[in-house]
């Protein structure tokens, strides 16, 4: 094995000293005493949350209060943890909704399973379906940490939405009705 | 499948595939038997051929002859003969097979007539495959993925159609979804002899709709349902129940009536949602009836009977009532029972020294797919010689010998024995062995109740009214409290002090191939999927009940009494 000696370089008098690495390493403790904190107290002080966040999924009403979701179960069938569990359901004839036809008996989100990933919301025909800002779940029990339909759309709040799709449906039976376009 | 043993076969060029196929034999299916599909709508295999939907169009050419000599005129090209090609495209399901036909279906042509075709059935279509069921086995969804738009370049309104018309008490017609295909209108004027649907209105109004005072309401409706290649004929009782994509198919058999149509069974996770038929050109082509479709129910029906012993238990409690009375015990089988698990009663019959007895039911056979004998397998019973003659409705003889003391303890292999003719007098006489899956009168008065499986949560094979043994498989898990037959009959022999017999399938099987005449070098496995013929012979002369239906002519007519 070759053997290379090398030659030790001898310290100047400013590194005998120590005195310009210990004000170095001052400065940067003095820096932070002064600079704005940067750390969040969690959770009294919330991280504002960027556009396209991925939190938990929830479901959304229309504008008018109508639950989006039809429970074409696509979210379910989509779902590579197979978080979600739908029960379809059919909308009461007499219901303001009926031209919807379909609504869920029973939406439920396993957040123990759910891995927001998103797949759900970009699945979703109706765009009922949405990854929103909530992003702290928590529970005493497994149960608690099933989203029931109920839940869901308490977290999900009303969708600002332009569409109208199933309004428009229902203006042209309307017009039919009374002798518009057939 | 049964094809007429002398038929003309003639050669026709598909896509530039050769294949002889039998004269008559229609594009469409010549195409599938070279793996070539052609899309259509209104076509059905069994149904009669009416061009509408217009989206199986063909390039069809033949070989060129010279107009004067008739000799073949060659291309000097290709050193063939030359094939004239008509320069517009032709519908597949109406163009049949002859000599040197010639099918192109993959042509830039053909592609855009495909586009068109499609682009004027989406116009008034509503787009609403998240809320339709057909959605996952819907036609128009599928060949909108190879030949629709991807966007629409209608900007007029789209009609408004009728939505959510009961046609009848199982059958929901969304009007707007129809195509127009006529295949239900065709299936109920042809198949189910009951012409009730039809078309109304004109162009882009025409309706379908029942006639006026009538309704969709023959056992039959539901097959419209099956053959509707959109979502706009939908089954009342699956109507929003499950996604068709989340389903699990299994094989299995129509157990209402002898004729045995062969059915799909669609379950998830243990649960069954529908019923639906499964081709066999031998039995039932394409179609089942209604009241078949709903024998599911029976999986989870409040009167499903469960244990809470366990089957040693109640074997135990079993044991002590044969050894109780040995030689004063009778046997009733079942026309429902699997030929395995009529086998094992044979067996256990011969085991206990005691006589075997069978129940008729019978009702009016509708001459297509529900046959007078409501038992499925009453052939099984005597193919596999546990009765030697064709069942009584009630069970006389086993009352007089009850009254007479002759028998004090009865197995009852699934029968209601108070519906079979047995009095509560005499029920109070004996100590009654029950087995079944549903509460009744006899299972009430039972010494003991051992719970067994729906035909769904078991396998086996039943023999139909052509003799034919068919397969069911198992579709679900059963409840628990619910025990296999096959091993709960096994144990009885063994209880009942006989030899040891099998209680799984293949193990049967392999007895049943060397006890049996009939069934000798079957197995389980290699009943095909289609079934297989047995030789009925040994009981030709038997008045069986059943009238004729469709692929079945019986024999010999019975004498009704």
């Amino acid at each position: 094995m070759p053997v290379i000696p090398v030659e030790r370089k001898p310290l100047t008098l400013a590194e005998r000293t120590y005195l310009p690495q210990i004000v170095h390493g001052l400065k940067t403790t003095f820096r932070h005493l002064v600079a704005p904190n940067v750390t969040l107290e969690y959770p009294e002080q919330r991280p504002e949350i960027p556009g396209g966040y991925r939190g938990v999924p929830t479901l959304v009403r229309d504008p008018n209060g109508r639950e989006k979701c039809v429970s074409c179960q696509l979210c379910e069938f989509v779902c590579p943890p197979k978080a979600i569990r739908i029960t379809p359901g059919e909308i009461a004839p007499d219901s303001p909704q009926a031209h919807v036809e379909r609504a869920p008996q029973a939406f439920d989100i396993d957040m123990l399973r759910c891995i927001y990933c998103g797949l759900c919301q970009e699945v979703c025909p109706e765009e009922a379906i949405w990854l929103q800002t909530q992003y702290s779940m928590t529970g005493y029990t497994r149960e608690e940490m099933v989203n029931h339909k109920d839940r869901l759309y308490e977290l999900g709040g009303t969708l600002p939405d332009a569409h109208h799709k199933w309004d428009k449906k229902k203006a042209a039976e309307n017009a039919a009705a009374h002798g518009g376009h057939h | 499948m049964t094809s007429p043993a002398k038929t003309e076969l003639v050669t026709v060029n598909i896509d530039g595939k050769e294949i002889a196929v039998p004269k008559g034999t229609n594009v469409i299916e010549a195409a599938r038997l070279v793996g070539v599909d052609v899309p259509h709508y209104c076509y059905h295999p069994k149904l009669s051929v009416v061009g509408n939907c217009r989206m199986c169009l063909v390039e069809m050419g033949m070989p060129a002859v010279d107009p004067a000599t008739k000799a073949p005129v060659m291309d000097p090209a290709t050193g063939c003969q030359k094939i004239n090609w008509i320069p517009r495209p032709q519908i597949g399901c109406a163009t049949n097979a002859s000599p040197g036909l010639h099918i192109r279906t993959q042509t830039p042509q053909i592609r855009d007539c495909r586009e068109g075709v499609m682009e004027f059935l989406l116009i008034n279509h509503p787009l609403d495959c998240p809320i339709c069921d057909q959605a996952g086995e819907c036609k128009l969804q599928e060949q909108s993925t190879g030949y629709g738009r991807g966007y629409s370049r209608f900007v007029e309104q789209k009609n408004v159609k009728p939505k959510r018309t009961q046609l009848g008490p199982r059958v929901t017609l969304d009007d707007e979804r129809c195509i127009l295909c006529s295949r239900c209108i065709r299936f109920s004027k042809e198949i189910a002899k009951d012409d009730v649907l039809g078309f109304i209105d004109r162009g882009s109004y025409s309706t379908l709709t029942c006639y006026p005072g009538r309704k969709l309401e023959n056992n039959y409706s539901l097959n419209t349902v099956d053959i509707c290649p959109v979502g706009a004929l939908t089954s009342t009782d699956f109507r929003f129940k499950m996604r068709v994509w989340f389903l699990k198919q299994t094989n299995s058999l129509d157990t209402e009536s002898s004729v045995g149509a062969n059915t799909v069974v669609w379950s998830r996770e243990g649960v069954i949602y529908r019923i639906t038929p499964r081709r066999n050109d031998a039995v039932n082509d394409t179609w089942m009836a209604d009241s078949g479709r709903l024998l599911y129910k029976a999986v989870r029906a409040e009167s499903r009977l469960t244990a809470k012993d366990s089957l040693a238990a109640l074997l135990a409690r079993a044991e002590t009532i044969l050894r109780l009375s040995p030689g004063l015990a009778a046997v009733v089988g079942s026309g429902q029972s699997s030929v395995e698990e009529q086998f094992l009663t044979r067996q256990l019959a011969h085991a206990l020294n005691a006589p075997a007895y069978l129940v008729s039911r019978t009702a009016e056979g509708d001459g297509i797919l529900v046959s007078a004998d409501r038992n499925p397998n009453v052939r099984g019973a005597l193919v596999t010689g546990l009765v030697s003659d064709l069942p009584q409705p009630y069970l006389d003889d086993l009352g007089e010998a009850i009254d007479r003391g002759d028998v004090r303890t009865v197995v009852s292999v699934g029968e209601d024995l108070m519906a079979a003719g047995l009095s509560a007098t005499q029920l109070a006489k004996i100590s009654v062995i029950q087995l079944g899956t549903q509460v009744c009168a006899s299972s009430v008065a039972a010494s003991v109740v051992i719970p067994t499986l729906t035909v769904f949560e078991k396998a086996g094979t039943m023999i139909n009214q052509q003799f034919r043994l068919q397969r069911f498989a198992k579709a679900v898990a059963g409840p628990v409290g619910a025990f296999d037959d096959l091993e709960v009959l096994a144990r009885l022999i063994a209880a009942a002090g006989g030899p040891a017999e099998p209680s799984d399938l293949a193990g049967v099987w392999t007895r049943l191939a060397a006890e049996i005449p009939a069934l000798r070098g079957l197995s389980y496995a290699a009943v095909p999927e289609t079934g297989v013929v047995l030789d009925a012979s040994p009981w030709a002369s038997l008045p069986f009940v059943e009238g004729e239906s469709l692929h079945h002519r019986p024999a010999l007519v019975a004498a009704s009494a």
